[in-house]
């Protein structure tokens, strides 16, 4: 009975809960050879090379399984890119802000407030923030720069930045919380202002831990098709500023999937974004754990 | 819950039928009880079964609202309709996964020969796809374009509006994306096969392009007629002096439409067939025209 009720306790949840994580793994895994898999196509039976696609604009696959079409998608990238990088760059200055005023400057008892608040962004669904997007923003960026129609870079890059603000803040907010009390009475010891001690022993410190919730935050934005398809215009051409339309990776599989043909040339180059972008993100969180890593070392001879 | 309703519906009326011929049995005069017989007999022939069918998001409306009228007078069948567009429905009816897949565009081009040959085409309407400008633009006088004014609009030759008589205005254009079959019969039949210039801005579906130009004083975009039913913040644009209406559809004098397919795998069967049939019946026809369909049997010409 003893013996039996130690085997539950020792091997049973072990065995479990090591099999959750190993699907974990399988699922990731299954879900990138799968992309592979569709994507790769693009290359291989419709004998497109990859500087075409990734440096091309020409883009006009065949909707059927001949080929013959192009497939440039540097339009999207370059949207996608263009658009995510704005709303990283207006995005960053609040959200750094807000972090250090959540955990330095903001009273305790406030904490109970400010956080859920900031969570609660988190949650809203993006079809939301899409929307208002559309109602608030476009005409407003219409009006206000005398266009013809405001559907622009810039629109898509604020409804990304108040899309990503609140992931950097709380992460980074964590961050700064987690950088221990005896480096700020050193500092505080030493001299220093409280502008001191927070620019440079506390983000400094922090430094890992706020470079994650960035790059957190870059993925979502790369990632999110609704609310950008909604606001960004969806003209297939460069940006020649931040006014004019553009298009997306995001957004071309979203509205080209279901009408085009399975197996055919174009659905294939859609399963070709859709890999750049599982290689995008997949680069991202190398670059979280290279950060982290790093810091760690810094962190470690300080 | 539902199944239970509907069984007791059918047992009813089984017993009304027995009710009814046994009436019939003992009373002598033939005329009437043969009319009653017949309207029961249709009653108790209600289809049991399921229907499942994907693909055109245009033609989504029409199939929804003739599955509800057709529940009406057969309540046991069970309709499942989804969107996913043509190209989905196309390849989901071809590898049998639904009993009917909904497609603007004719299997052939879009399914390998093979595939293609194995399906059975239902017209079931006919779309008529309209230019529709901001209604501001039409009363300033956008009230009529020639198709090559169309073409060099759309391919980006014209840019403002008093080009084409209208007020000093730039043109927006707003357009489908590549793979719509809206924009596919648009292009073939208003713009001879021009490619539309890639600056326009695209947008998912009829709904929102509606909203677009609605919001924009300076554009232009399509859709079916079926999406201008009760709507005044846009106005279609006569082509070449040809008002976009079903009549000038039937007639032939408009251009711009195409047939709405319907395609089974096989020549239907049962609640598929049925359903098939109400929808192409007389019956349901003059509903569908308040939907601002086509009918394809009102047709004077016809393709392919």
């Amino acid at each position: 009975m003893e013996k039996k009720h130690l085997f539950w306790k020792e091997h049973f949840w072990r065995i479990l809960i090591t099999a959750c994580g190993l699907f974990m793994i399988l699922l990731t895994l299954g879900i990138g050879a799968f992309l592979a898999y569709k994507g790769l196509g693009t290359f291989t039976t419709y004998g497109h090379s990859v500087w075409e696609f990734f440096f091309s604009s020409d883009w006009d696959p065949a909707d059927n399984t001949e080929g013959g079409g192009t497939v440039g998608a540097a339009v999207y990238l370059v949207g996608s890119l263009s658009t995510c990088f704005l709303g990283l760059l207006l995005a960053l200055p609040f959200s750094l802000a807000a972090a250090i005023f959540l955990s330095e400057i903001a009273p305790p008892w406030s904490e109970k407030f400010f956080r859920p608040a900031v969570e609660l962004f988190v949650g809203i669904p993006s079809i939301i923030y899409g929307w208002m997007g559309l109602t608030i923003l476009v005409p407003v960026i219409r009006d206000l720069f005398g266009l013809d129609h405001g559907f622009s870079v810039l629109a898509a890059g604020i409804v990304l930045a108040v899309m990503i603000f609140p992931t950097i803040t709380t992460v980074a907010a964590d961050a700064l919380r987690a950088v221990p009390k005896d480096y700020r009475r050193a500092a505080y010891g030493l001299g220093a202002t409280r502008w001191q001690v927070i620019w440079q022993v506390v983000l400094p410190a922090a430094r890992p831990g706020v470079f994650t919730g960035i790059i957190l935050g870059l993925c979502r934005a790369f990632g999110e098709a609704m609310a950008v398809a909604m606001v960004i215009g969806r003209a297939r051409q460069f940006p020649d500023s931040i006014l004019s339309p553009t298009t997306s990776l995001t957004t071309a599989i979203a509205s080209d999937m279901g009408g085009a043909m399975d197996g055919g040339e174009y659905s294939t180059a859609l399963w070709t974004m859709a890999l750049v972008l599982f290689g995008l993100s997949l680069l991202f969180i190398l670059l979280i754990h290279l950060v982290s890593r790093k810091g760690g070392k810094s962190h470690g001879r300080a | 819950m539902k199944k239970r309703i509907g069984s007791a519906l059918l047992g009813g009326l089984l017993m009304g039928a027995m009710a009814l011929t046994m009436a019939a049995c003992s009373s002598t005069p033939a005329s009437t009880e043969s009319g009653g017989t017949d309207s029961a007999g249709g009653a108790t022939a209600a289809v049991v079964g399921t229907v499942t069918a994907s693909g055109s998001s245009a033609l989504l409306p029409l199939a929804e609202d003739a599955a509800e009228y057709f529940k009406q007078d057969n309540p046991d069948v069970s309709i499942t309709l989804n969107a996913g567009g043509s190209g989905t429905g196309l390849r989901q009816v071809a590898d049998g996964a639904v009993d009917i897949g909904n497609s603007d565009i004719a299997a052939e081009e879009r399914l390998e020969a093979d595939e293609a040959a194995q399906l059975v085409d239902h017209r079931v309407c006919v779309v008529t796809m309209a230019p529709i400008v901001n209604a501001s633009l039409y009363e300033q006088g956008v009230t009529n374009l020639t198709k090559q004014q169309l073409q060099d609009i759309f391919t980006g030759v014209i840019t403002n509006w008093s080009e084409v008589g209208g007020p000093d205005q730039n043109i927006v254009l707003i357009t489908r994306p590549s793979t719509s079959g809206t924009r596919a019969l648009f292009q073939e039949y208003a713009l001879d096969g021009k490619e539309e210039i890639t600056s326009s801005l695209e947008t998912d579906d009829s709904g929102t392009l509606l909203q677009s130009v609605a919001d924009n004083e300076g554009a232009i975009g399509y859709v079916a007629l079926s999406y201008l039913v009760n709507n005044t913040s846009v106005a279609p644009v006569a082509v070449d002096g040809v008002e976009p209406t079903l009549e000038n559809t039937y007639n032939g004098t408009y251009p711009v439409w195409g047939y709405e397919h319907m395609y089974t795998k096989g020549e239907p069967t049962g609640a598929v067939k049925a359903y098939l049939d109400f929808i192409q019946s007389e019956e349901y026809g003059a509903r569908m025209e308040e939907l601002g369909y086509g009918v394809t049997s009102k047709m004077t010409v016809s393709r392919e």
